[in-house]
């Protein structure tokens, strides 16, 4: 039997895996809130590793370790950020997103801003972040199945999107939890075996292995790049700055805190993310470091120039072809789980949140948003592999940090002044969303990712986009996208439309009062409701 | 805008509860924020602007992977500690609740 044949058979049973969970699901996905966040029935654990599943992507698994394979601790960067990264999604939004919100993100800032602008604004940067993850997850997705299976791009990249189309449209967010939990479990247990058996053969010395790893590639491996001048030092720094900031706005991993019943819920799915997260991000260098032992870094540079490969390449030289096989499977479940995860969170913003609030100003009727819903999600689904068969051998790897910018720089600031700035408005957080959408996607179109360069050599290299010289020499836009974004918001509130109280007056801004004492508490819109429930025996008739 | 209901918001916003609940978290969170921020863009700032991290700390490990792995600590360590407190937070939110509820009982 070949190893492709080994690979297949692995494929082909984790795809009836993740079929059968999703006709089960399928008997559950009954309604809208069904669709959009599993009925808010996911308990503490189950959502603690679906937002783990969500979190560690392809570019966390294959990318990070290729990357720490071929350029050592700058690699190790990324996990870092992502980690880091998670604490302001749990110690500034988690919470009042989820006492505010109820399907989407634009719910929570709609919450506040009863105009459509605000929720066209919210859910416009929703699709756009979703879209740009979508298509360089399908692209790199695509080059990998080719390379493990040998399947040509167009084929992987279609047979990934009907996949998911299937998860989502039968089964809605009870089946992508449900998938995301699976994956977050193989890759778990994938990443954590990899881990062993590098160690084993290091007699479980973490640091004897740092130590080989500086006999075999030298001392490099192990401190950050030295600096290359002050653009590239505050280029890692405005890579940082996206990272840190925007994994909060990023609209997949937030509606996960509307799939649980109440806070306590949430909280106790955090304690399980956190440290799943973090572990897997603990073992990135050993997996990183164990491939340049196991593999060598020619080898993995000949298989995929941006080292993808790199962790497939050392189970399969640890552990042959089976170990291979596995792993592989694993990769793929983790790419369709998380492509999955994003058609849920763009579907969602365009059906509930164009369809139902603004086109149809709320008054859809349930089984009209639930069929919304479902047809939406074809649609998000084709668009992205359409877009993504165009994007066939494009170096597009630079849309994912496309994405995290955009969250933070459109995303971010609007979320926190909403909860925290009394003054904010409708215009101003109209204008933040957008200049912080529209400033990171020019400053990514006129820097190095897009225009590759207007030399000979430049244009003929492989993945190059624009050959035309870059204007800006900075990858990574947040550095300047996040304080406009935030510029925005201020200068909009100031300078454009009412104050925030004539708005509350004319009822397209709720009282922040509310706002603020519900974004706090989780306390339901209905107070009159709230005190009697509360009120004291004695006074109360029930 | 609905006065009454107006009312009844501030009645939970201004109740003493509520009012150590919002103190409280105030001072959990902003201190952490700034803590967790700084020490996290320490790390490419000093990496960028010094060469303090390039030095060995243990054996073959550098102070650049010494500063990276306390990173996930300190991430473990404010993440419980935030949900502990925030567990405890739920009681005052609960007794908040009532005395708005009083007040505004007494009110009317």
């Amino acid at each position: 039997m070949s190893d492709q044949t080994v690979s297949i058979i692995f494929f082909v049973l984790i795809i009836a895996l993740t079929l059968i969970v999703t006709a089960w699901a399928s008997r559950h996905n009954k309604s809208t809130s069904d669709h959009y966040v599993a009925g808010g029935k996911i308990k503490g654990w189950q959502n603690g590793l679906a937002i783990s599943g969500d979190y560690l992507s392809a570019a966390s698994f294959l990318g990070i370790a290729g990357s720490i394979a071929l350029t050592g601790f700058s690699g190790f960067y990324l996990s870092i950020g992502f980690l880091v990264a998670y604490l302001v999604v749990l110690l500034l939004v988690a919470e009042p997103l989820r006492n505010l919100g109820k399907y989407t993100l634009a719910d929570m800032l709609a919450a506040r801003f009863n105009t459509s602008g605000v929720r066209s604004a919210a859910a416009l940067s929703t699709i756009a972040i979703s879209m740009f993850y979508m298509i360089a997850q399908l692209n790199g997705a695509g080059a990998l199945i080719g390379l493990l299976l040998g399947f040509p791009y167009w084929l992987s990249v279609i047979l990934i999107g009907i996949l998911m189309t299937i998860y989502i449209v039968a089964g809605g967010m009870i089946a992508t939890t449900w998938i995301q939990i699976i994956k977050a479990v193989l890759l778990i247990a994938g990443a954590l075996g990899l881990s062993i058996v590098v160690l084993a053969n290091y007699s479980f010395n973490p640091l004897a292995l740092f130590g080989a790893v500086e006999n075999e590639i030298g001392y490099q491996a192990l401190v950050p790049p030295e600096s290359a001048g002050l653009v590239s030092s505050l280029d890692v720094i405005s890579l940082n700055i996206a990272l840190v900031l925007g994994t909060a706005g990023l609209p997949h991993i937030l509606i996960r805190f509307l799939t649980v019943p109440d806070a306590q819920t949430a909280r106790s799915s955090i304690i399980t993310a956190t440290w799943i997260i973090g572990l897997f991000y603990l073992l990135t260098p050993i997996l990183g470091y164990g491939a340049v032992l196991f593999v060598g870094q020619d080898e993995i540079k000949a298989a995929n120039p941006a080292g993808n490969l790199a962790a497939p390449q050392l189970a399969s030289a640890l552990g042959g072809p089976i170990f291979f096989a596995f792993i592989s499977a694993v990769a793929f479940a983790t790419i369709v789980a998380v492509v999955a995860g994003l058609v849920v969170a763009a579907s969602s913003a365009f059906a509930h949140d164009f369809y139902t609030n603004v086109l149809r100003h709320g008054e859809a009727t349930e089984r009209e948003q639930f069929r919304a819903a479902r047809y939406t999600a074809i649609g998000i689904s084709v668009a992205a592999i359409v877009l993504a068969l165009f994007a066939q051998g494009l170096n597009v790897a630079f849309l994912v940090a496309l994405a995290f910018a955009v969250a933070a720089s459109a995303n971010v600031p609007t979320i926190l002044l909403t909860i925290f700035w009394r003054k904010f408005n409708t215009i101003g957080a109209i204008a933040g969303i957008l200049v912080g959408l529209v400033s990171a996607i020019v400053l990514v179109l006129i820097s190095p990712s897009v225009l590759t360069g207007s030399s000979a050599e430049a244009a003929a290299a492989p993945g190059a986009i624009i050959p035309v010289e870059p204007l800006s020499p900075f990858k990574n836009p947040a550095l300047f996208s996040v304080p406009l974004g935030l510029l925005a918001c201020v200068i909009g509130t100031l300078l454009g439309g009412r104050g925030a109280e004539r708005e509350q007056e004319q009822g397209i801004q709720t009282d922040y009062d509310e706002i603020y004492v519900r974004s706090l508490t989780g306390l339901s819109p209905d107070i009159e409701e709230e005190l009697q429930e509360a009120s004291p025996p004695q006074e109360s008739s029930r | 805008m609905d006065s009454h209901r107006h009312e009844e918001w501030v009645a939970v916003e201004r109740s003493p509860s509520f009012q150590e609940y919002a103190r409280k978290r105030k001072a959990f969170l902003i201190p952490a924020t700034i803590f967790f921020m700084v020490f996290f863009f320490g790390l490419p700032v000093l990496a960028a602007f010094t060469t303090v991290l390039e030095a060995r700390a243990i054996g073959p490990l550098t102070w650049a992977y010494v500063y990276g792995f306390a990173q996930f600590a300190m991430t473990w360590i404010l993440m419980h500690l935030y949900v502990n407190r925030a567990n405890k937070w739920d009681r005052l939110v609960e007794r908040a609740r009532r005395e708005a509820a009083e007040e505004e009982g007494l009110a009317r």
